[in-house]
């Protein structure tokens, strides 16, 4: 018994002066802050039962820690550690030692060894198993390190054969995530024998702890994810696996066999029971194609997705998935696909309307029949027909992507897509609806195919419409009936849902100019034309009728032929849509009214569309004029200005560049009348307010550079200075007005040292770009700044006012591509004369719908505001869900705006309309990044504001008041 | 040797009257208790005699289960409880608990009132045996006594078919009733875990056919409708009154919705109407599209579909009506097939199978002028369709709840002895099972080989363990231990515990062995090279040199004496216990081989 006690004080002693030892270390630290880990201690201290330590400690995790007190809290989580016998307390430390170690800019070197020391006293398997994750937060931290991460397997491998699940399944993680990734490194390390991390993890497949397998498998994908190889030899262990009794376990397996797959296409694997071989690509296909039918079905949509991305197999085993060989006791039968296409093909249209019409026709071989194919047959066709939307998902996304690598698989999977349309779900349709798109110029559609696409336009889903309409733009028709029923259809739908009228228009244009041979046969019939009898002039302002003369123009553009047979009034009904739609209708070469600019110089600048030129050359006259008398360039410029906002009207493709242009010279316009203003050329100030003019004309100048800065997509640095340049030199001007209508100094002494702060802040930011700037007010202003800094305020004014007036006006390089955003509200209509009846304070709801183009990142940018006629505005940001991307550059809100208000006596009008929030602080970081500037401190300078960008809606509301 | 035997009373190699006899470890189960549509005498239910000549039903079965409310699987159970008399439990699911009486008494209005049978089932007969029904929840396992439980799996057919699986101990049988393997409008696929059963006794009615894809025949249907709706012309659909027209009218009406179609439809009153409320209330057995939308909405609270009047088929304009029965032999579908079989703007669809001899028949069979009661003739002029609307599986979908189930054999019943054929000649060569047809009244007899379970001590268990090297899932290994039989259980202890238990004392089994050595040394000299020689040998072991002048290898003990007539002879004697005789015989060979020559 003595001897026994004596062992015991010894142990301890042991212990004791291990800890000695570290804590040596930490006196050596000095906390900074001793507070923290001080009062963590005296807390620990204090606690009397374990229930009370983990409040402590749940009370400390609330907090976060500083870097540099992290290892001395972490050495008195230890000493307590050692101490503590309760297990959910140790736990906790456990879990705060790996919290801490996560702590950016504390290194966990210091720790690792303390920590791998806990482990190896620790009993429970929770416990160790928290530890385990510790040290996995610690390797993670210390990824350069080749010498920990070979410590960090070591004991990995150590505690593998543990009999808790969770214990192993850290294990596993720990080596999924550290294992080493070159050999010679860890042979370098270690005195032993390379540890094959991928065989010891193999072994672990067989684990009979199906949470421990899927570890396994887990560890191997990320091992995978670090970029090692892993070796074709898992490839069977993981095929055994799938026919796992547990999904986890399964989906996992799916995901392995992927990778294999993707990393070994070409090895050649022999078939089981045959001693034929194949590739394992195709086998792995043909495997994952087997998880279609799983039992459950998570792994059901893990084997669909992961289909999608397998482009590599063969276009045998690929044209399989979607073969479903039919039969009807034991006679050979044809699918209704195999049937529409016959009939097709046979010129007969669908009779199918007897009883026995799909009656099997050939006897089929009993031993040919394979129910259970091996292969992947019929795993699409499954997956189509799964009781599971998000199956079916996955299984159309899967078929989009491999159809879009094989234009015959397009072709083939076509009859299942269009089947898809009649889905029950509408995500499905909707998804279904843009595979389509996506695939559509690999396919062209049989006529009973569209008839069946076509079908689906009376849809009461306005989105699925509009998919619908957008698939009918790519889409290839094969013959003119086919033509001529999309029409109709398209006409049936017009009718029936007016709101979709430029979705539909849009739509007959391309299917028009894609189709202009197949249009061409159907034009007397569709402008009803009769060879003899002149027929009644259709009604211009028929939306129908609009469509169809889209469908026929778009043709004609490029098939001479068809204008011979256009009647007098189709010509007047041409020029009049060339005008007021002309982002439908093509310039036409018609006979007897030539083209304007065909005949200028179509040898000299074959490529370039004379709108184009227009422009240049219009921008060019007005940048050309540097001191003409003013009367003369105002009036230039503003005729420029008109003839650029007529060009933007007319060339859609033009609008964006022709308005920025526009928007510029306005400014430059403003300036300049601001400048001639007669409040000049008086010699002292006047304090009055009648400078009106040329205070407006700063702040008009302020608001269009925002507006050039923020609701154009596609502008680069150069203009972004030019713009910038702009604005500083209307802040200039609004500056010598204040300082010429106000009373006082005071004022001006502030506005002083801004309007310098924002020149030095302009010269900082745009560094690179002054050279271009030659001769500019900027470029005047910075040699005249070390005098600048020193006058005073009057001074200041009178430099800047000299300097305005002499500066020239600088040329506006165009960008490529440069798009002006836009908003159309689409609902509320605001045309309605029933107003919205609600009870005051209550709330209502108001449906807006509205389409944005060439807006980027609008969730966080669009903005809905409400006016409400008391002039109180409200600004609602839209949830990021609600904004849908229909197409590039294109996007759709659809939300809703919560109204309420007191009561009123009368229905009033209250406008809605989108607002678009900028913030100039990140365009000039992002110019600053750009060029290479440190990063600018003045932060508090940024000004964020809002530009409409949308035309206000006017609703008609009326709150009521409260019945009692 | 325990066995499971099948014995199909109906449904064995033929389509009506289910009903199958299971006894499986000393319990007997019946599966099913269905009528037969094609006979109207005492064929057309089971010959219930054959389980028992004179003894009471109720002391030969365990209990009765029914997989779903169609009368070829329920029809007979008011004739069967009642009047041949049957007391013990009945079990079916919920929705089938509901519909089922509903159709009882159908059937026995039909046969009763319309063709004046007498001796058959009354109204009361029909309510003393619901009484008798227990109601079952889906994976809900139910004990009917301490050995038999059954537990029942999801099966789409109709609302509330199940596939039961019947376990006692660790035998188990699964029977499928009918089941549907694709989903269709209203109902979700069958599933089943994998349970790997002895026994799965599934329906085989296309046995022999692959289906087309659902999708097709849905969009002709709707095609079809759509069309003649939009010409202004009637459409009727006759329908039995459960299941199929569900489906259709979830099929119309979200059809109406979705293409803001206004023209009305209509389903005619009495049945369908009852049955449409129960199909309300069970939404859990419904598919994925109506349990999620049905907070918002009920699927089967239809906004187009309304009750139908007698009156209405006068009324102008396009309609849609269902109305019963399906086959248009008689009822309110002939009525309206009278009245709109003259305008050729009129459809009609039939949505199933009709019987010869029926007015279905004759028009789908082409037959354009139809001679009615009274001599009159009709002439049909409205299009006539065919639409399959048919919830089994097909053969592949078969063959995926095989793969599914795992079962070690497979019994087919409720299809054509022709087409099962087929189907179990391919059963056998893709998964390697034995699969069986019986005909009615044949036994089929399977002998299992059950799991016997053994306790065993956890201690012994993990001393075990920690013998071996790596836990290796799922492989045979090797242990020591004692078994108990005791108490009609099992138990593996260890040998220490058995003799503790048992009362008895402990007996040493000793091995001795001697071993002559040629050595002409001293005793103590030989023993020392015999201890560094197996020292040298023996690493993994533990070798000790006793101060005694033996030598101690773990516990095996050698001795070393002189010969007594030869003196350069040394006898080395090895003495060991019963446990380590492995170790103790192959001391004894290395001995044998004699010492290596010392250096010296």
């Amino acid at each position: 018994m003595a001897a026994h006690l004596k062992k015991r004080v010894y142990e301890e002693f042991t212990k004791v002066v291990q800890q000695q030892h570290e804590e040596i270390a930490s006196k050596k630290l000095r906390l900074t802050k001793p507070s923290k880990s001080a009062a963590l201690h005296i807390d620990l201290c204090k606690a009397t039962s374990p229930a009370d330590a983990l409040q402590y400690l749940l009370q400390f995790a609330r907090k976060p820690v500083e870097a540099e007190s992290v290892e001395g809290v972490v050495r008195i989580l230890l000493e307590h550690y050692y101490k503590e016998n309760d297990a959910s307390v140790r736990l906790k430390i456990a879990s705060l030692l790996g919290l801490l170690s996560k702590t950016a800019g504390f290194s966990p070197d210091c720790i690792m060894d303390d920590a791998i020391n806990t482990l190896q006293n620790e009993k429970s398997h929770q416990v160790l198993a928290q530890l385990l994750d510790t040290l996995l937060a610690i390797g993670t931290k210390l990824p350069e390190n080749p010498a920990v991460q070979a410590r960090l397997i070591d004991v990995a491998c150590k505690h593998l054969t543990d009999t808790s699940h969770g214990v192993r399944n850290k294990c596993l993680q720990l080596l999924g995530n550290l294992g080493s990734l070159e050999k010679n490194v860890a042979k370098d390390t270690e005195g032993l024998a390379t540890k094959d991390v991928q065989k010891i993890i193999g072994d672990y497949f067989v684990d009979q702890d199906p949470r421990v397998r899927t570890a396994a498998i887990k560890a191997m994908l990320q091992l995978h994810e670090r970029g090692l190889k892993l070796h074709q030899t898992i490839y069977n262990q993981a095929c055994r696996l799938l026919s796992d009794d547990y999904e986890q376990v399964r989906s996992a397996a799916v995901q392995l066999i992927w990778v294999l797959s993707q990393l070994y296409p070409e090895s050649i694997v022999p078939i089981p029971s045959s001693n034929e071989e194949i590739r394992l690509v195709d086998d792995a296909f043909g495997k994952i194609c087997h998880m279609v039918s799983d039992g459950s079905w998570v792994v059901r949509v893990q084997a669909a997705k992961l289909l999608g991305s397998m482009g590599q197999v063969s276009s045998h085993f690929l044209e399989q998935t979607l073969d479903k060989k039919l039969m009807s006791d034991l006679r050979r039968k044809r699918t209704a696909h195999e049937r529409a296409k016959e009939l097709y093909s046979s010129g007969e249209f669908s009779s199918g309307r007897k009883w026995g019409d799909d009656a099997p026709k050939e006897e089929i071989d009993t031993g040919a029949v394979n129910l259970i194919e091996s292969g992947a047959c019929g795993a699409f066709v499954h997956g189509l027909e799964d009781e599971m939307y998000e199956v079916r998902i996955a299984a159309v996304e899967a078929l989009c992507m491999l159809a879009q690598s094989s234009p015959s698989f397009a072709e083939k999977c076509l009859d299942f897509l269009v089947d898809m349309f009649n889905d029950e779900i509408e995500e499905v349709r909707l998804q279904s609806i843009h595979t389509m798109r996506k695939i559509s110029n690999n396919i062209t559609l049989r006529e009973d195919q569209l008839d069946t696409v076509l079908a689906v336009l009376e849809d009461s889903s306005r989105d699925i419409r509009e998919a619908l309409h957008e698939l009918l733009c790519y889409t290839n028709v094969s013959t003119k009936e086919g033509i001529h029923l999309a029409l109709v259809e398209l006409l049936k739908n017009l009718a029936k849902y007016p709101t979709d009228r430029e979705s539909i228009w849009k739509c007959l244009k391309f299917l028009g100019g894609r189709h202009p041979t197949l249009v061409l046969p159907l034009v007397p019939d569709l402008l009803s034309t009769h060879p003899f009898f002149d027929t009644a002039e259709p009604d211009m302002d028929d939306p129908a009728y609009i469509a169809v003369l889209v469908l026929i123009f778009n043709a004609a553009e490029t098939c001479p032929t068809m204008p011979a047979l256009f009647s007098d009034h189709t010509f007047r009904h041409y020029a009049y849509l060339r005008d007021s739609l002309s982002h439908l209708v093509p310039a036409l070469r018609l006979p007897g009214r030539k083209l304007l600019s065909s005949p200028v110089s179509p040898s000299i600048t074959p490529h370039e569309d004379p709108s184009q030129q227009f422009l240049q050359q219009s921008l060019e006259r007005v940048y050309n004029l540097q001191h003409l008398d003013p009367q003369g360039t105002q009036e230039l410029l503003q005729f420029t200005i008109r003839d650029l906002q007529r060009l933007g009207e007319l060339q859609s493709d033009l609008a964006g560049v022709a308005d920025f242009s526009a928007t510029y010279l306005r400014c430059q316009l403003l300036l300049i009348k601001a400048l001639q203003e007669k409040l000049w050329n008086m010699a002292a100030p006047l304090y009055l307010k009648q400078s009106d003019m040329a205070s407006a004309a700063a702040k008009q100048i302020l608001e269009e550079t925002y507006k050039m800065e923020f609701m154009y997509s596609g502008v680069e640095s150069r203009q972004v200075v030019i713009i910038h340049h702009m604005r500083l030199q209307a802040k200039a001007l609004q500056l010598i007005v204040t300082a010429r209508t106000t009373r006082g100094m005071e004022p001006l002494f502030g506005m002083c040292e801004k309007f310098l702060q924002e020149v030095d802040l302009f010269q900082r930011c745009f560094i690179t770009e002054l050279p271009h700037l030659q001769d500019s007010f900027v470029d005047k202003l910075l040699d005249l700044m070390p005098r600048l800094m020193t006058s005073k305020p009057s001074e200041v004014v009178k430099i800047l006012q000299a300097t305005l007036r002499q500066s020239t006006f600088l040329h506006l390089p165009l960008p490529e591509q440069i798009h002006r955003a836009t908003a159309t509200i689409i609902e509320p209509a605001g045309e309605s004369d029933n107003p919205l009846r609600f009870t005051s304070g209550l709330v209502v709801a108001l449906d807006v719908d509205a389409t944005l183009e060439h807006v980027q990142d609008p969730q966080t940018i669009v903005k809905v505001q409400v006016l409400y006629p008391d002039g109180q505005a409200q600004i609602i940001h839209p949830k990021p869900s609600d904004f849908r991307n229909p197409g590039p550059g294109r996007h759709r809100l659809i939300t809703q705006v919560y109204l309420s208000h007191g009561a009123w006596t009368e229905p009033c009008q209250i406008e809605v309309r989108l607002l678009l929030a900028y913030d100039s602080s990140t365009r000039i970081s992002r110019a600053a990044c750009l060029d290479g500037a440190e990063a600018l401190p003045l932060v508090e300078n940024s000004i964020e504001g809002t530009i409409p960008f949308s035309k206000p809606v006017k609703v008609y509301i009326m709150p009521k008041p409260a019945r009692r | 040797m325990p066995e499971i035997k099948v014995t199909p009373l109906g449904a064995g190699q033929d389509v009506g009257r289910s009903c199958i006899l299971v006894s499986i470890a000393g319990k007997n189960v019946m599966l099913d208790c269905g009528m037969h549509m094609g006979y109207n005498d005492d064929r057309r239910f089971p010959d219930f005699s054959y389980i028992t000549q004179n003894g009471r039903l109720t002391d030969f079965l365990d209990c009765v289960i029914i997989s779903h409310f169609h009368l070829d699987h329920c029809g007979a159970l008011p004739y069967f409880s009642e009047m041949v008399g049957y007391d013990g439990p009945i079990y079916m699911t919920h929705p089938t608990k509901a519909i089922c009486p509903i159709l009882l008494e159908d059937y026995r209005k039909i046969t009763v009132d319309k063709k004046g049978e007498t001796n058959f089932f009354t109204s009361q007969m029909i309510k003393d045996c619901m009484k008798k029904v227990v109601a079952v929840h889906l994976h809900q396992t139910v004990q009917v006594d301490d050995e038999l439980e059954i537990k029942a799996y999801y099966a789409g057919h109709v609302l509330g078919a199940a596939m039961f699986q019947i376990k006692v101990g660790s035998e188990s049988a699964v029977y499928t009733g009918d089941y549907n393997m694709t989903p269709d409008r209203h109902l979700g696929a069958a599933w089943i875990d994998k349970c790997r059963p002895n026994l799965l006794i599934t329906e085989s009615t296309y046995a022999t056919t692959i289906r087309d894809s659902k999708r097709c025949r849905e969009r002709d249907f709707l095609k079809k409708v759509h069309e003649t709706v939009e010409r202004g012309g009637k459409v009727l659909i006759p329908v039995f009154a459960l299941g199929r027209a569900q489906e259709l009218c979830i099929l119309l009406e979200t059809f109406w919705e979705r293409m803001n179609l206004k023209a009305p439809i209509y389903f005619s009153t009495g049945l369908t109407e009852k049955a449409n409320h129960y199909y309300k209330l069970f939404i859990t057995w419904t598919n994925q599209k109506i349990r999620k939308t049905f907070v918002q909405r009920n699927m089967f609270e239809f906004k187009h579909i309304k009750a139908f009047d007698r009156a209405f088929a006068d009324n102008p304009g396009p309609m849609v009506v269902f109305a019963t029965p399906g086959m248009l032999h008689a009822g309110q579908s002939l009525q309206i097939f009278r009245k709109w079989a003259g305008n050729e703007k009129n459809m009609v669809i039939m949505p199933g199978y009709c019987v010869q001899g029926t007015v279905g028949h004759k028009i789908l069979s082409g037959q354009r002028k139809l001679e009615m009661e009274g001599r009159q003739i009709l002439e049909v002029k409205m299009q006539v369709e065919y639409m399959s609307f048919s919830a089994h599986a097909d053969a592949k979908g078969i063959m995926q709840l095989v793969r599914q189930a795992e079962p070690d054999n497979v019994l087919l019943v409720h299809g054509e002895a022709k087409k099962m054929e087929f189907l179990k000649q391919k059963i056998e060569q893709e998964f390697h099972v034995n699969c069986y047809m019986p005909a009615n009244g044949e036994t089929v007899t399977l002998l299992t080989h059950p799991n016997i379970p053994v306790g065993i001590s956890l201690g012994l268990l993990k001393r075990e363990m920690a013998l071996g090297l790596l836990p290796d899932a799922k492989r045979p290994k090797l242990m020591h231990g004692t078994l108990i039989m005791k108490d009609n259980n099992f138990r593996l202890v260890s040998s220490e515990q058995a003799l503790k238990e048992l009362g008895l004392a402990e007996h040493q089994l000793r091995f001795t062995c001697r071993v002559h050595i040629h050595d002409t040394r001293k005793e103590q000299e030989t023993v020392l090279r015999v201890y560094s020689h197996l020292k040298s040998v023996l690493k993994a072991h533990s070798v000790q040199h006793l101060p005694d002048g033996s030598v101690m290898v773990e516990s095996i003990l050698i001795q070393a004496t002189a010969h007594s007539e030869d003196p350069g002879t040394k006898v080395l004697l090895v003495s060991w216990t019963y446990q380590d005789e492995e170790l103790g015989s192959y001391l004894t060979s290395l001995l044998k081989k004699g010492l290596p020559q010392a250096p010296s």
